[in-house]
């Protein structure tokens, strides 16, 4: 009985802990409609700021309180700042280019956080106040905790009565419903806007000052929290306040008592209560379909230019040409490239023409690799059969998965697909047994025609120039224009007998086979196999890739993954930090050319060649 | 060829969106080579009845009957391929697509295409697109790119992409909405010959009542989701009700 009193507790302060970060996250979302991956970044400050400063304060409960409101205020005028100086710029582009400018800044806060504090983990001095605990029959409970489960209730009155009470809260509230009529009315939405982040911002700094008497300070808890904050925003619907607790509550309390009654699911069951929630309210559970997301109107697609044919085919011949002037060492790393290539062009396949996003991707090169690891392993399969298997595996799943898929579309759509890449990422992980958990899997030894770097380098070249051929060709086939008919217009699509869903799902799961094919290259490359080849890191790698190359082509992904690998090579070698320069890269990309590489090259070429 | 009775049947048709009737028994018969216009002012629940024909929206209750065959709740899909083309008030079109391609796909996907053929989509019935593209004046803008043209070009789109499967009804909601007045007359002359010469039921709306009383058979009015007159141009036009919802003129202009 005490027991679950406590699990209760707890719960409900994880509960709360979520809320802080994901309200903030979701009024942002409701009203900029910018996925801003850099929320967690802004929790991560918090709990920097908040420990510089509790540190220095006494450490009473009313130096806490002090430092705990200063870091608010700090972290509202670093939203602002964020907000004037970056996201008012992006609002125009669409909305996967705002995602990946917000994720130029993680990269760039990350570093700037490793700066000034450094490495290390950073907790603060317990003193009795802070370690005192309620008794609960015979278990204890952190005092504190109490304190964060009262905000909770706290918090969420206040921007309630914020957001019904006040004119800016009713002008909030018409924003989140209907952006072009707060547009009409003349309401100054710069201001607005500005307000709403520092809003947003002020709740991520206290949510992080909050974590930190129970963890530390830490340079992880950027992406973890606002993978956290994104589950439940979605799962409370996008933009939705009242939902974000709903689903703070729901999840949290999963949490706690999932933890007691399955503790080997722990990391997928966050995962598997948005995807069933997803498939059963396409919108959340308080959620609304968006209006007016993202912006622009998608370009013309033109078959590529003469030169730009005869440049690929040029590109092709050094590449069939590299084992001749490459050394081992180099050949192996453009091997790797060649590996990302394809994974990116597999992306670029749904995501460009297909219009759906994903933010799971690494989950079909991971199966794919598995597949070929398990081939090896189980069935002592040869390497073409190994190879033959991981698209066919990632493939059939891809169908299975894709179903529930395609009914949805956005940001939904990205986190479902998430929710699945978290889901297989658990099961390699946590199922020792069949995979090996976080030792992976060793010995996936390519055939011996192959096992050199330049052989297997052969083999990759033709592998992805085949693949991404393949399907760029589809690109061009009724089914690839019916893609993006379905992407432009599904309204249009239907009217005309295009079974929208289906092509969709189609694709879907031929970019997933693709990715699968890349991901078992990449097993028989390395040798091995490890669960973070589906991590989110891996997911993240991908659409970067992508939308640094551009969407609108095949020879986006192509140029995407060639500078991102080599950039983040490059970079890595050239100094520590990386992440800052990268991330600012990222930022400068995005502001200059946001049609990406390919397009930026392509509008130059047409301007310098009038037709 | 032509089967007897009317091509499209409509009877006691029934709508609401939470509670508001949009469309609250509708009534009304088509037949081939007719043009029938419904007119009424805004949100009478004209874009609505035209919805719940070709299977946008599904009707909550009532009856579409295409050709003797009950259609009321297909798919868009699945009434298209029975022979409904139509048009959209706010225009649907492939934006990253040329003109001519839009009109391809409408007719790769009438000639079972969409799946079977591996061949680049943009060397798929290019005459007969440009067959389409020419009587609605769009022939010199067929490589343009359908999201940079002007609004009522892209009416002019989509009625081509309407009739690439050789429709027996037409659907036109709005057909002349951002057209200058001399040119609307153009397009619905058009339409007046299509259903002529190829026997094409047209039922479509329109604000500009020259353009209704100029070319339409018969007319419907429609006000807060329900019939209130129907006629000929002159019985409309002398209807006392329908004169008092249009303030007692015979209004001219589309009133938004
Ligand atoms: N999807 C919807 N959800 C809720 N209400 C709707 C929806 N579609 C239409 N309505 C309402 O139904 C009524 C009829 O709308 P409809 O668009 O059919 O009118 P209309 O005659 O086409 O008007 P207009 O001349 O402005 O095009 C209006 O009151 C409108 O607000
Ligand atoms: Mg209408």
């Amino acid at each position: 009985m005490d027991a679950l009193a406590v699990s209760l507790l707890t719960g409900l302060a994880d509960a709360a802990s979520l809320f802080l970060v994901a309200s903030g996250l979701t009024v942002i979302f409701g009203v900029t409609r910018v996925v801003n991956f850099a929320h967690g970044s802004l929790y991560l400050l918090g709990a920097y700021i908040g420990w510089s400063l509790l540190t220095r304060l006494p450490h009473s409960p009313l130096g806490f309180l002090l430092g705990a409101l200063a870091t608010i205020i700090a972290l509202a005028v670093i939203g602002m700042a964020l907000e004037m100086a970056l996201l008012r710029r992006v609002y125009r582009v669409p909305e996967l280019f705002q995602l990946l400018a917000t994720f130029g800044v993680v990269l760039m806060v990350q570093d700037i956080a490793q700066y000034f504090w450094g490495a290390e983990d950073l907790t603060l001095p317990r003193p009795p106040w802070l370690r005192a605990f309620v008794l609960i029959g015979n278990q204890r409970f952190p005092r504190f905790d109490l304190v964060i489960i009262i905000l909770f209730p706290l918090v969420f009155g206040v921007l309630w009565l914020l957001f019904r009470r006040t004119r800016w809260g009713r002008l909030v509230r018409a924003a989140t419903e209907d952006r072009e009529m707060v547009a009409a009315l003349g309401v100054d939405q710069r201001r607005l806007f500005t307000s709403v982040f520092a809003l947003g911002a002020g709740l991520a700094g206290l949510g992080g000052v909050l974590a930190l008497p129970d963890a530390s300070a830490n340079l992880q808890m950027d992406l973890s929290s606002v993978t956290d904050a994104f589950v439940v925003v979605v799962v409370g619907g996008l933009g939705s306040l009242p939902g974000a607790a709903l689903a703070s509550l729901l999840i949290g309390l999963l949490q706690s008592f999932g933890i007691m009654l399955i503790p080997r699911a722990t990391l997928a069951l966050v995962f598997v209560v948005m995807a069933v929630v997803l498939i059963l309210r396409p919108n959340g559970l308080l959620g609304r379909p968006i209006s007016g997301s993202g912006g622009g109107t998608p370009a013309l697609v033109r078959p590529a230019p003469m030169a730009l044919r005869a440049a690929g085919g040029a590109a092709l011949c050094a590449a069939l040409l590299a084992p001749f002037y490459l050394g081992d060492y180099a050949l192996a790393i453009a091997t790797e490239m060649l590996i990302a290539m394809l994974f990116a062009a597999s992306l670029h396949f749904m995501m460009g023409p297909g219009g759906m996003a994903s933010f799971g991707h690494a989950a079909w090169f991971g199966i794919g690799a598995y597949a070929s690891a398990f081939a090896a392993h189980l069935l002592a399969a040869p390497m073409p059969l190994g190879l033959a298997l991981a698209p066919l595996a990632a493939g059939v799943l891809a169908v299975a998965f894709g179903a529930f898929v395609v009914r949805l579309s956005g940001v939904y759509l990205a986190m479902l697909t998430l929710a699945f890449a978290e889901i297989a990422w658990a099961i390699a992980f946590q199922w020792v047994d069949l995979t090996g958990g976080d030792n992976g899997i060793l010995g996936v030894w390519p055939a011996p025609w192959a096992a050199g770097p330049r052989g297997f380098y052969w083999l990759a070249l033709g592998v992805t120039v085949g693949g991404t051929l393949a399907l760029r060709h589809l690109l061009a086939t009724p089914f690839g224009y019916s893609l993006r008919g379905a992407r432009d217009s599904r309204l249009r699509a239907e009217a005309i007998g295009i079974p929208a869903a289906r092509i969709q799902l189609a694709a879907f799961t031929l970019a997933g086979a693709a990715a699968g094919l890349a991901g078992g290259l990449y097993a028989y490359a390395k040798g091995s196999v490890f669960p973070t080849y589906i991590s989110l890191g891996h997911s993240v790698d991908a659409l970067l890739m992508v939308l640094l190359g551009g969407v609108a082509t095949m020879s986006g992904p192509i140029l995407g993954a060639l500078a991102y690998t080599g950039l983040y090579d490059l970079l890595l070698a050239a100094t520590s930090l990386w992440r800052l320069v990268l991330g600012a890269a990222i930022i400068v990309l995005v502001l200059a050319f946001p049609e990406g590489i390919a397009g930026a090259i392509l509008r130059l070429w047409t301007r310098l060649r009038p037709a | 060829m032509k089967s007897p009775g009317p091509v499209l049947l409509v009877e006691n048709l029934h709508k609401s969106f939470g509670g508001v009737a949009a469309v609250a028994g509708v009534s009304f018969a088509l037949d081939a080579g007719e043009m029938l216009a419904l007119i009424g002012p805004n949100g009478a629940g004209k874009s609505t009845c035209f919805n719940m024909l070709s299977g946008q929206i599904r009707p909550d209750s009532g009856a579409v009957m295409l050709n003797g065959e009950a259609v009321g709740g297909m798919a868009p899909r699945a009434i298209w391929r029975r022979g409904v083309g139509r048009t959209f008030q706010i225009t649907a079109t492939f934006a990253s697509m040329t003109v001519r391609e839009n009109v391809q796909m409408a007719l790769i996907s009438h000639h079972h295409r969409l799946w079977r053929s591996l061949r680049p989509a943009r060397r798929l019935f290019v005459a007969e697109a440009e067959a389409l593209l020419g009587p609605v004046g769009m022939a010199e803008q067929a490589e343009r790119a359908a999201g940079e043209l002007a609004y009522g070009d892209l009416k002019r789109l989509e009625l081509a992409i309407a009739l690439a499967h050789a429709p027996r009804l037409l659907l036109m909601d709005e057909p002349t909405a951002g057209m200058a007045p001399a040119e609307r007359g153009g397009l619905m002359a058009l339409a007046r010959r299509l259903a002529n010469a190829r026997d094409i039921a047209v039922l479509f709306t329109e604000h500009d009542m020259d353009v209704v009383f100029g070319i339409a058979d018969r007319i419907l009015v429609l006000d807060r989701g329900r019939l209130i007159a129907e006629g000929s141009g002159a019985e409309i036009r002398a209807d006392p009700r329908v004169r008092a919802i249009y303030l007692g003129s015979g209004e001219t202009s589309g009133g938004h």
